[in-house]
């Protein structure tokens, strides 16, 4: 590495750091202490010291089980879900004298049931571990001995290992800084994947390692560092190091996070202190909280119903089987002689019959096990699995852009998605594109740009009411530069030299070039320059800058190199300027500076801030534009436009010097204030400024976003949108995505009123919350009154000091009441916490499903705690993704999500649901009957086999194919009709009154199968040689039934046939036929009372096929009619859209 | 509404030409079926679907329901029921008595045959209240015993009639013990009309379920008779009797093929029944019956079917026609757009 590279000049000098060094002396006490007992030989991974420590090595594992504990673990969580138990217990039982069927009749199905969920776990399992492998593999340089450096894998890496970590190379561990490429030791850190931010972060290493920048020097290169345990804190750390007999306090500030990324430094040279799971994010990976849909914690409770009707019925049996039991031997006498009651058995013993009682309910336990479906949960399972590949295969939702399709993290909320009652939308990001352009700015006094905003646009569209969008200005893009969205003749093209105030634009634009911290990088194939920003704002200046003639081409660590248009020569010259201090930005400061020094010779400090701390740092004299200024700044928030002053001042040589000095004194001090001393040094030099001009962004609303709105409107989903933007720019973006319409009445609840404000300033506590809380009680009641007097659509807006009052305990629920009642909801300058806070207000008070959907790391909270959340993948990293149900690349796809899939999906699994408990209800009850006839004495009318395989083979698959590819109305109807969707929102395909008519068609079907059997076969001959319809002939008729009308039932349910459901349907009838056939063609031994069955009575004789025809169509035919009056007289709604 | 691919896709498949240059693209592939617009018909219940559905069924019905109800009338069946009738007056105070106490009870009924018979004329025994589908019943058998020679030890599942003084009993069980063992003979005239006992049983169960090697051991050896006694020398295979019986009923009144008159009735022929009545019903209040009944293509006498065929295809008849004319009436467009106005609130709670 050339020598060259190293700068002279310090960074550390320039930045303030602000942040990170503050108070951590007092944790230094604890080193050594309960939690901080950690001790890191560096260099020394093979010492013995290091050796008995034993930490855990670098291979991670993000997998569910292991080889040796997947089937033990994965069968244990099987076995929670309470049907599967009872399988297990039944199936257990059919191993002793109790069982009516065959033990492995019983046993086959649920190992095919469970053996199938498993494949599941376990093709997901692998999938984890091949994520695993690729990272584990990696190769890193780690110093060997004698200062070689060699590739080693991931997972080899031991705590103490000295690593060298190129550019743009993730970290494999937690790492010490040690040095950089860079003479002071900093390093930039990109943390997208762990908190979600963009932007670069400085870390330093401890200056007197920062010396080791060759890898010979870390030959003998021995420290030992003692910190703090294992911990999912990302923003702590505390150790120390000792080097060379002396000890170091070492802070976050030398702590390089697994998962980060090495960005713009060519080298670091690290300790490696955490390793695997003991890493910070690794510490912080918990599962997603499991969420559950409505629809399946409403299926328990029909599993709970169905098995209080297994048990009544099993208890009724018993009953009669007790009291019938009981009078077969009485007084010596034999009543059913050829049962020899007289020497029974424990299970029909007539001496005991309370007992034979007990025995025969837990008989008929497993035999009226067919009542609860076996097959429920796996196929509920796959076809969730596969509708989210639906989901994520969908090309309607896939975003070219950013190439990302939809991605379902989780299938198990997908029918939820049909039921969303509230949407709690996040704002930046989500509505908008998180992509600033520079659309208007105002120099000393003069507005420039005449581009019109898409926010304008909307609310010019909605003031005129007309949707007659040709006649209004459309939103024009004059440019084709990212960020970039200007146009106004007088400043393009360098005409702006021709303009009066000449010398203040030139400042302007200079001070956009200059006053950052963009970091460009030339595109070596097109020689142009990009500019890496820490936002997206900063962004949008320096393009802007560039695109109007100031381009910032290069920038080393001390200094900014301009090519820009000389005022006087009119000729491209380049300018470098000496930069001296940046005093960065942050949310309580508002603003950001940077002190240069121009190619004169002059001291300036260029500023840049919010309007709200700029203005009250201008110097009184620069007042003639002032009052302009802000006419302007007001007009461009009013159109939505995120808006900065910019101010400058020349500084003497005298006062930078004392300024300097005080700074570098504040910033080396170590007493616990040293942010607020910092503060104040700045503050003193940050005033006096002579006013510039203000810049307006806008922040682009995303494509489709009002279409999107609107339909979701349609649909009847309240939207309710949480920001941390002013009142009047959330109003403004409302009206620019029609979540507020004209003649859409407005309820504002806000405390900036002037008795409020009056009483802030006398800054009595008490007061003012009392008179908060009476001002927004007072505002709820007044706003529930208009609602009552008005049929109009009502929208509320809230800013978040409202909220904060509007949340308390006593006063949630009227202000929840107040704001279901209205069509959109804003609440204003929420912060994240408000944000969940209302999502749970939300979700608990309404009962009805919520969704929130947000791009940042501050709509965790609220993603989570909803009962979807919807993360956007989009520019602002990827933490609301990773906590996020499902992931889309646009807002404008939740439509289609919503509308689309969700209505399927939530079609699909209830319709699935219903039909699942209808059938084997179906059968159960043919069961119950049937047992009735037989004493009760608990035989099956069928096989064995037939028993257990009917969930398996004969009715799964065309119900798996209901569930996954039905439609009731094809997508395009269902985005034409968004009042579609309320069919989910009110939950209509699965209330009780659907579910129990299904049931009692299950019920009605058992029956007519039952009876018109058994009386069509009755007493007589079976066929033309006089053979009766025995026991071995009427299950397999009762069965060809039952199989036929399940079918023909989904058949009927279906809305959608493709080749798919065709093949599963009719597949299933044949295989059934096939079945008979081929098990009766089995030795005898084998297939018993099934033995040639078909072959020899069934099918020769016309009566199995007269009855079969009459029974199925017969039984079918009350809900074929009951649909078709239902269809005719009371239709619903998607029934009438087909 | 057919499905037509929506005009989207093929935007889509322009623009993938356009992304195709970038490699590990995510795009997902376009295929119908991923997209789910895989062409498929969409049955909807339109009033034309359902009138002739309903049209359809009634078609196919009714003629099925006159030719059942044909072949049911054509079949001549005779029931003749005689477990009093077959008492001695002086002992239907206790006929459990009566049945248990050894002694001849030989019966005679006569039977007027009350319209032509064709041969072969079935016979049938007919029991009541006996369920032969009692679990314990319907258990107590073994079917290796009964199959082969070699496992003829196998007793298994046969308690309490497994063992005779320790011995094997072939076959064992209950169903077997309590064989059916009234016994009936018939004459024309005074003229014997001989009763065919083969080819009573279904063929499988003659062929492969009974053996043909397999002989009766040690049956009814016991202290408690319960049925018919076996032919030691004949092999299970030929012993119908047994194969019909051990077939067991599905519901507790049912029939049991006795045997075959291979001889044309004629009307108004009286025939006279020699009956040996042995099998003790009355200990559970069960009937005995007699049944002579010829079969048609559907098999025996049984109406229902034909009855509710024609029922059924009627109401279909008349349900198609009360659709028609609700139709006519009230007609009401299918996807009329005027139901899907915003400004229509619907019924929805």
């Amino acid at each position: 590495m050339p020598g060259g590279r190293r700068r002279k000049l310090q960074l550390s000098k320039i930045y303030s750091f602000r942040c990170g060094r503050s108070s951590f002396q007092e944790d230094h006490s604890q080193i050594g202490g309960p939690g901080f007992s950690r001790v890191v030989y560096c260099n020394e991974a093979d010492s013995f010291e290091s050796i008995i420590r034993n930490y855990m090595d670098n291979y991670v594992r993000t997998t569910k089980y292991t080889l040796i504990t997947f089937f033990p673990k994965s069968l244990f969580e099987q076995f929670r879900r309470v049907a599967n138990f009872y399988f297990l217990v039944s199936g257990s039982l059919t191993f002793t004298p109790l069982a009516p069927y065959s033990s492995v009749s019983a046993i086959i199905p649920l190992i095919i049931v469970i053996g199938a969920t498993m494949v599941k776990e376990g093709i997901e399992d692998w999938q984890r571990k091949e994520q695993d492998v690729e990272v584990n593999y990696r190769k890193v340089r780690v110093h060997r001995n004698g200062g070689i450096f060699n590739y080693k894998e991931w997972k080899n890496l031991r705590v103490g290992d000295i690593v060298k970590v190129g550019k743009d190379e993730f970290f494999p561990a937690d790492l010490l800084l040690l040095s950089s490429s860079y003479e002071d030791g900093v390093c930039y850190v990109e943390t997208m994947n762990l908190d979600g931010e963009t932007n670069l972060k400085l870390k330093q290493a401890v200056e007197i390692t920062s010396s080791l920048y060759r890898d010979w020097m870390f030959g003998d290169f021995k420290a030992v560092v003692k910190c703090e345990d294992p911990n999912a804190n990302l923003y702590s750390f505390v150790g120390s190091m000792e080097f060379e007999e002396n000890q170091y306090p070492l802070s976050p500030q030398q702590l390089l996070l697994r998962g980060s990324k090495l960005r713009n430094t060519d080298y670091i040279y690290g300790a490696v202190i955490f390793t695997g799971h003991d890493t910070k994010v690794m510490q912080n990976s918990t599962d997603p909280p499991s969420k559950r849909s409505r629809i399946e914690k409403k299926m328990d409770h029909i599993i709970y119903l169905l098995f209080l009707i297994l048990l009544s019925l099993s208890f009724i049996g018993s009953i009669f089987f007790g009291i019938w039991t009981n009078e077969d031997h009485q007084n010596g006498e034999m009543k059913r002689w050829y049962l020899r009651p007289d020497n029974s058995t424990f299970l029909f013993d007539p001496r005991r019959p309370v007992m034979a009682a007990v025995y025969h309910f837990l008989a008929s336990l497993m035999l009226y096990g067919y009542f609860i479906p076996i097959s429920l949960y796996v196929s509920i399972e796959v076809v969730k699995v596969l509708q989210s590949i639906f989901i994520n295969q969908d090309i309607h939702m896939y975003y070219e852009e950013t190439d990302r399709p939809a991605y379902a993290r989780t299938s198990n909320l997908n029918e939820e998605l049909g039921m969303v009652n509230t949407i709690l939308s996040d704002k930046t990001g989500t509505l908008t594109c998180n992509s600033m352009e520079f659309v208007k700015c105002s120099i000393a006094g003069t507005a420039y740009g005449h581009a019109f905003t898409e926010i304008e646009g909307a609310l010019a569209r909605t003031k005129s009411n007309g949707y007659n969008d040709n006649e209004l200005p459309k939103v024009v893009r004059s440019s084709s530069v990212k960020g970039y969205n200007f146009s106004d003749k007088r400043i393009e093209n360098s005409s702006w030299v021709m303009e009066k105030h000449a010398d203040m634009i030139q400042k302007f634009f200079r001070l956009l070039a200059l006053c950052h911290t963009a970091i460009p990088e030339v595109d070596e194939a097109t020689g142009k320059v990009l500019y890496e920003a820490e936002s997206p704002d900063e962004a949008a200046f320096v393009n802007a800058a560039r695109e109007l003639g100031f381009e910032l081409h290069k920038r080393t660590q001390t200094s900014i190199s301009l090519h820009e248009l000389d005022l006087v020569s009119c000729e491209k010259v380049e300018r470098v300027y000496q930069l001296l201090n940046v005093l960065e930005f942050n949310s309580t400061r508002k603003r950001m500076s940077v002190i240069i020094k121009d190619e004169e010779g002059k001291l300036l400090i260029l500023c840049k801030g919010a309007d709200s701390v700029m203005f009250e740092r201008l110097a009184k004299s620069s007042g003639k534009f002032e009052e302009d200024t802000r006419e302007h700044v007001n007009m461009y928030a009013d159109a939505g436009l995120r808006t900065l002053i910019l101010g400058y001042r020349e500084l003497e040589d005298e006062e930078y010097r004392n300024f300097s000095k005080k700074l570098n004194e504040v910033k080396n001090s170590i007493s616990a204030d040293r942010d607020s001393l910092v503060d104040g040094v700045i503050e003193e030099i940050e005033k006096d400024l002579i006013l510039l001009g203000a810049t307006a962004v806008e922040d682009k609303l995303q494509n489709g976003v009002p279409d999107c709105i609107n339909k979701l409107a349609q649909a009847g989903i309240k939207i309710w949108v949480l920001t941390g933007d002013k009142m009047e720019t959330a109003i403004n973006i409302g009206f620019a995505c029609s979540l507020l319409r004209q003649g859409m009445k407005q309820i504002i609840i806000t405390l900036d009123t002037p008795e409020i404000q009056v009483l802030e300033r006398a800054g009595e506590r008490p007061a003012i919350i009392k008179a908060s809380k009476e001002s927004i009680h007072h505002l709820i009641t007044r706003g529930k009154l208009q609602i009552d007097r008005s049929l109009e659509a009502f929208a509320l807006i809230i800013d978040g000091k409202s909220l904060t009052y509007a949340l308390d305990d006593d006063m949630k629920d009227e202000f929840l009441l107040l704001a279901i009642r209205c069509s959109s909801v804003i609440c204003c300058r929420s912060s994240p916490k408000q944000k969940a806070l209302v999502t749970r207000l939300v979700k608990a008070g309404t009962r009805k499903t919520t969704l929130a959907i947000g791009d940042g790391a501050n709509d965790v909270g609220m993603l989570q705690e909803a009962d979807i959340g919807v993360g956007i993948s989009g520019v602002e990293g990827m933490q609301a993704v990773m906590s996020s149900d499902i992931a889309i690349a646009q807002f404008q796809y939740l439509e289609r999500l919503l509308l689309v899939h969700g209505h399927w999906c939530y079609r699909r699994i209830s319709t699935m649901i219903c039909y699942f408990f209808y059938k084997n209800i179906t059968f159960g009850f043919t069961l119950f009957l049937y047992e009735a006839h037989s004493l009760f004495s608990a035989l099956p009318a069928y096989d064995d086999w037939f028993l257990s395989l009917y969930n398996v083979f004969f009715t799964s698959l065309p119900v798996v194919a209901l569930g996954v590819f039905d439609q009731d109305v094809s997508s395009r109807f269902c985005l034409q009709f968004p009042r579609l969707y309320q069919e989910g929102v009110q939950n209509i395909l699965f209330s009780w009154t659907r579910i129990l008519s299904r049931m009692f068609n299950g019920f009605f079907s058992a029956v007519s199968v039952f009876f018109l059997c058994t009386t069509a076969l009755e007493l007589q001959a079976f066929n033309q040689d006089g053979q009766i319809a025995d026991r071995s002939i009427l299950g397999p008729i009762m069965y060809t039934c039952i199989v036929w009308i399940v079918n023909l039932q989904i058949a009927l349910s279906i809305s959608y046939f493709t080749m798919i459901q065709h093949l599963f349907i009719w597949g299933s009838i044949a295989f059934w036929y096939l079945f008979l056939l081929a098990y009766g063609a089995i030795s005898p031994g084998l297939s018993t009372n099934a033995y040639e069955v078909f072959a020899e009575a069934l099918d020769p004789s016309p009566t199995f096929w007269v009855t079969t025809l009459f029974v199925v169509v017969t039984t079918l035919i009350p809900y074929f009619a009951c649909s078709a009056i239902q269809l005719r007289f009371f239709p619903t709604y998607h029934e009438t859209i087909q | 509404m057919s499905s037509t691919t929506a005009p989207s896709s093929s935007v889509a498949a322009g623009s993938a030409d356009a992304s195709g240059a970038r490699r590990n693209s995510k795009r997902p592939k376009y295929s119908r079926f991923t997209q789910q617009e895989l062409p498929a018909c969409k049955p909807i219940l339109t009033p034309g679907w359902v009138i002739s559905a309903f049209i359809l069924v009634s078609i196919v019905f009714i003629p099925i329901g006159v030719a059942a109800l044909f072949a049911s009338r054509d079949v001549v069946e005779i029931v003749k029921r005689y477990d009093t009738d077959c008492i001695p007056l002086s002992e239907r105070n206790d006929k459990v008595k009566y049945i248990q106490s050894p002694g001849n009870k030989t019966c005679t009924r006569n039977i007027t045959v009350t319209k032509h018979m064709k041969k072969p004329i079935y016979v049938y025994y007919q029991l009541d209240n006996f369920y032969q589908n009692h679990r314990r019943y319907v258990k107590s058998r073994n079917d290796a015993q009964l199959r082969s020679n070699g496992s003829s030890d196998d007793v298994s599942g046969c308690s309490p009639e497994d063992y005779s003084n320790g011995l094997v009993i072939v076959p064992c069980g209950l169903i077997a013990w309590s064989l059916f063992n009234d016994t009936y003979n018939f004459s024309r005239n005074n003229q014997q009309l001989s009763v065919n006992k083969r080819g009573i049983s279904w063929k499988s169960d003659r062929e492969h379920k009974f053996g043909k090697n397999v002989y009766p051991r040690n049956f009814q050896n016991g202290t408690l008779i319960g049925g018919a006694h076996l032919d030691d020398s004949i092999p299970l295979s030929d012993q119908e009797d047994l194969i019909v019986w051990m077939r067991t009923a599905a519901l507790p009144t049912f029939r049991k093929l006795y045997g075959k008159i291979e001889q044309d009735l004629q009307e108004n022929d009286v025939i006279e029944v020699t009956l040996e009545n042995n099998y003790n019903t009355y200990s559970f209040n069960g009937k005995k019956k007699l049944v002579l009944s010829t079969t048609s293509w559907l098999g025996g006498k049984n109406d229902f079917l034909g009855i509710a065929y024609l029922t059924v295809g009627g109401f279909c008849l008349f349900l198609a026609m009360a659709f028609t004319l609700v139709y006519l009436v009230k007609p009401r467009q299918l996807g009329d757009p005027s139901y899907l106005s915003w400004n229509r609130t619907p019924g929805w709670r």
